[in-house]
């Protein structure tokens, strides 16, 4: 069983078909890269993956079950956590707290008003311990809006950890870093690698081929080529498809 | 670190903040003995007044000032508790506490069927809904014809409590208080619980909150039933205070007052609701007297100042006057949790 | 309930539609446009009646008073946007909200000043004093002129915003403002003239209703209130929607108000009917706007706004 499905799914806006019958799957244990041009269509295609953009045709399988029609907040209850390539956070929160907001969502209900939410040392473990995984063990009280960029998608990984997922959608995790963030985070993902399946959508080529099991290529809203790493940059068809941008040169 | 049994947070004594809440609290306490001091039970009056606005402000507070949500309407919520009052009493049902349950009873439902509507949008078309639905129950209101319709409608004795004498001013003044302190600690409570993390983070990110699991709508709706069950209770004690009900309390007028208050005091801060009815109140008293001393031809024109004074509140206020002051002491760390109403 | 009557009042529920749409036309594209919850709106028509019925009054020309009414109207809304609200509009809602609020209780203020708590008369043109025979009966020619002049404005915006180049920026604004911008439009001076042209129309309303209502400090309020459920219905950002979800406000506000008791009277008795009837016919429109809501949040026809902010 996979741990996500996809079957032929497409997206049109107004004339425009920004995700063209994509079939694409993860395998539990593996990391599957996207990768393509600038407008292929990455974000529309996680954003109907996430649930916050509704399909017009296809499915989604979520370990097996259709979850096209369910809606995000349930998505993800079932499992699927997702990291935004502009990061969302509760910008007045402490870091804590955003990774306290996500271990919450794993319970039944939240609807308990009498005591302070930081009384829960279950709960308070567990958002320690993300926030550790990621390396952040000693920003817990930082508010989120004066914490540096590098730190923040650290923070975005760490409250989709907390969730305690069993599918991490990782959208552009490396968006706007330096050399020696993304350094962090890439090993970040090595050490997860094998716990969680991941679908990671990026631009940084160097990341993909070190991290990646397999990697499919996005463009036009269309997979052209889905391969071992190796097989992707010998792609004739994918050569060309980026000839003429700089990331050519990078594969 | 989470403070004790009594307090959900850390408390910072000295922190201006905690000053001005503890000094704000004793003088309403003992604001009746100060006016019996002078012979006048005017301001006893008045300060009930205050309280009520207060307390309504303090269910706007929760909606607004945490959860992120911009009700136009919620003064509907107010004079629907006071026609939960003055209705009843018209049939000779004059229990408070008989009052009280329908006030609670008609607004949860009414909030239920409101917000379940209303909330299916956000931004300027909830603002708008919130405005349209309490236009609604106004209009509703005037047409009650049997009950008074436009001219709105008397209550002949206040609510009957057991246990004390409402038709004391100086008791209507306490029971307001206490209702009032109730409502401060209650929403603290709240407002740092598990179910005030989501909603605090419903208004900071809605959207992550979302795709983290957690279904917002349910949260937004608790909330705003919740908020308009505290308006509602404000509505019961304004009809005690005034010994009348009328359409007028459901006007937009006063649910821009509500939001003037709220702002004024400082959202998103548990005691600001408090303190920006003192000084609306307080100014809406004063605005007339003044206009009097300078121009008195156009003492009747008063509001004038009033709708400037509201204009630049909006644009120049950031955080509100309870707001800005510090929420700890200078000798307190800089980076430490929120632990400031 | 004759025909007659009943033709009557679908016709007196356009003339309402056709005001609504004045005002909601210009509101919309401000909500769609700039984002900019202006609930001082209901302020710009009141003035329009107010400088339509002074100069009326002065000049004997209802003609002047019109132009007095547009351009009046016109003019406040534009040094509103310029000294008073462009700091507004980078701000959150709330602010706005309170901020026109302190306005309406500013304006209504400064008329009481200038022209009294009371309310001013304004007569019906002479030209148009009469009654036209329509279908038999006889209909008083100044509402159906109203009609007239508000499906001809109607008309006129249709042609502006789809076939002009100012139309198609603001088309393109009220889909994704930051594009224009970023295109390189002078996203302020569109803003203003969005802004103006709103206030101009919704001083045309002012002055139109001037004759049939009441001209009075705190006209505006209801008004206003009337023209937001136009636009939840149609669609924030819509002015088709405006246009169709304004008639039939009018039209379902005004044959409720007109035929509710009546209908009351047949289903219950007389007591329930007569105390109900009337609260119920006042609420008739909300609740039409929760029926829509409640099937389509986003309104009848919606335009997009939004989705890419």
């Amino acid at each position: 069983m996979s741990a996500l499905l996809t079957q032929s799914l497409v997206k049109r806006f107004g004339g425009v078909l920004a995700t063209d019958h994509v079939s694409l799957s993860v395998e539990p244990g593996e990391i599957h890269a996207i990768i393509g041009p600038n407008g292929a269509g990455k974000s529309t295609l996680i954003g109907q993956l996430a649930g916050e953009i509704a399909s017009d045709d296809g499915k989604v399988l979520l370990f097996d079950e259709d979850v096209t029609a369910v809606p995000t907040h349930q998505r993800a209850q079932r499992g699927l956590a997702r990291t935004y390539q502009v990061t969302q956070l509760a910008k007045e929160f402490t870091a804590l707290d955003n990774v306290l907001l996500a271990v919450n969502a794993r319970e039944r209900h939240n609807f308990r008003f009498w005591r302070n939410a930081h009384d829960n040392a279950t709960a308070m473990a567990k958002a320690a311990s993300a926030l550790a995984t990621v390396g952040l063990g000693a920003m817990h009280h930082a508010t989120v809006g004066t914490m540096a960029h590098g730190e923040q998608r650290q923070l975005e990984i760490a409250m989709a950890l907390a969730t305690e997922p069993k599918l991490l959608l990782l959208d552009e995790p490396l968006a706007g870093m330096s050399q020696g963030e993304s350094g962090a985070i890439v090993a970040l993902l090595q050490s997860l690698r094998g716990r969680y399946p991941m679908l990671l959508v990026e631009h940084d080529m160097e990341a993909v081929f070190a991290l990646a099991d397999r990697v499919s290529v996005l463009v036009y809203g269309r997979i052209i080529a889905t391969d071992t790493p190796d097989g992707v940059r010998n792609n004739p068809e994918v050569r060309s498809a980026y000839l003429g941008e700089s990331l050519g040169d990078d594969l | 670190m989470n403070g004790n049994a009594l307090f959900p947070a850390m408390v910072s004594w000295r922190a201006p903040r905690t000053i001005a809440v503890v000094v704000t609290l004793a003088l309403l306490a003992l604001l009746p003995v100060i006016a019996a001091n002078f012979g006048s039970d005017y301001y006893v009056g008045f300060g009930t007044r205050v309280l009520i606005y207060a307390l309504a402000a303090i269910g706007l507070n929760f909606i607004l000032g945490f959860g992120g949500m911009v009700s136009l309407g919620h003064a509907m919520y107010v004079m629907l508790g006071a026609y939960a009052v003055a209705i009843p009493a018209t049939h000779g049902i004059a229990s408070g506490w008989t009052h009280l349950v329908i006030a609670i009873a008609a607004t949860t439902t009414l909030s239920l069927a409101v917000g379940a509507v209303a909330l299916r949008t956000s931004g300027i078309a909830f603002i708008m809904i919130t405005l349209a639905f309490a236009q609604m129950l106004y209009f509703g209101a005037v047409g009650l014809k049997d009950y008074g319709g436009d001219d709105g409608l008397t209550i002949a004795e206040r609510s009957v409590a057991t246990l004390y004498d409402l038709s004391n001013p100086a008791t209507l003044y306490y029971v307001t208080l206490v209702t009032v302190l109730l409502a401060l600690y209650l929403s603290w409570r709240a407002v740092l619980s598990p179910f005030g993390l989501v909603l605090r983070a419903t208004k900071a990110n809605a959207r992550r909150a979302t795709a983290l699991g957690h279904p917002v709508f349910r949260y937004q709706l608790t909330a705003y039933v919740i908020s308009a069950v505290v308006c509602a209770v404000a509505g019961v004690l304004l009809a005690n205070l005034t010994k009348f009900a009328s359409p007028s309390y459901g006007a937009w007028t006063l649910s821009g007052e509500l939001i003037v208050i709220v702002i004024l005091g400082g959202l998103g801060t548990i005691f600001g609701p408090v303190i920006g009815a003192i000084i609306l109140l307080a100014l809406e008293e004063l605005l007339p007297s003044l206009v009097e001393m300078a121009l008195p031809d156009y003492k009747a024109n008063w509001m004038l100042l009033l709708g400037l004074f509201i204009f630049l509140v909006a644009l120049l206020l950031k955080r509100g006057v309870f707001g800005s002051l510090p929420a700890r002491s200078r000798s307190a760390p800089v980076r430490g949790e929120p632990v400031e109403p | 309930m004759t025909a007659q009557l009943a033709l009557s009042q679908l016709l007196n529920g356009l003339q309402l539609g056709v005001l609504l749409f004045l005002l909601a036309a210009g509101l919309t594209l401000v909500f769609g446009i700039m984002s900019f919850v202006n609930l001082a709106h209901g302020s710009l028509y009141m003035l329009g009646a107010y400088f339509g019925a002074a100069i009326f009054a002065r000049t004997d020309s209802f003609l002047l008073g019109l132009g007095a009414a547009v351009a009046g109207a016109g003019l406040v809304g534009l040094l509103l946007d310029r000294f008073a609200l462009t700091k507004l509009y980078e701000r959150d809602h709330l602010d706005q909200v309170l901020a026109t609020f302190g306005l309406i209780l500013f304006f209504n203020e400064l008329i009481r000043i200038i022209w009294g708590p009371s309310s001013v008369f304004m007569q019906v043109p002479d030209a148009l004093s009469s009654t036209v025979e329509i279908a038999g009966f006889s209909y008083p020619s100044y509402r159906l002129a109203i009609i007239v002049a508000g499906v001809a404005v109607a008309l006129g915006l249709y042609l502006l915003i789809q076939k002009t180049r100012v139309g198609m920026l603001i088309r393109a604004g009220a889909t994704n403002a930051n594009m224009v911008a970023a295109l390189g439009v002078n996203i302020k001076w569109l803003n203003t003239l969005v802004f103006a042209l709103g206030a101009a129309l919704a001083g045309l309303a002012g002055v139109m209703a001037g004759p049939i209502v009441s001209v009075q400090p705190g006209m505006g309020e209801p008004v206003l209130i009337l023209t937001l459920v136009v636009i939840i219905i149609g669609g924030l950002g819509s002015i088709r929607g405006a246009f169709y979800a304004a008639l039939i406000v009018g039209v379902v506000d005004t044959l409720g108000r007109a035929f509710m008791p009546t209908i009351m009277r047949t289903l219950f008795e007389r007591s329930t009917a007569d105390a109900a009837g009337p609260a119920l016919a006042s609420m008739l429109i909300y609740l039409f706007m929760a029926v829509v809501l409640a099937l389509k949040p986003q309104g009848l026809f919606p335009s997009g706004a939004g989705a890419t902010r």
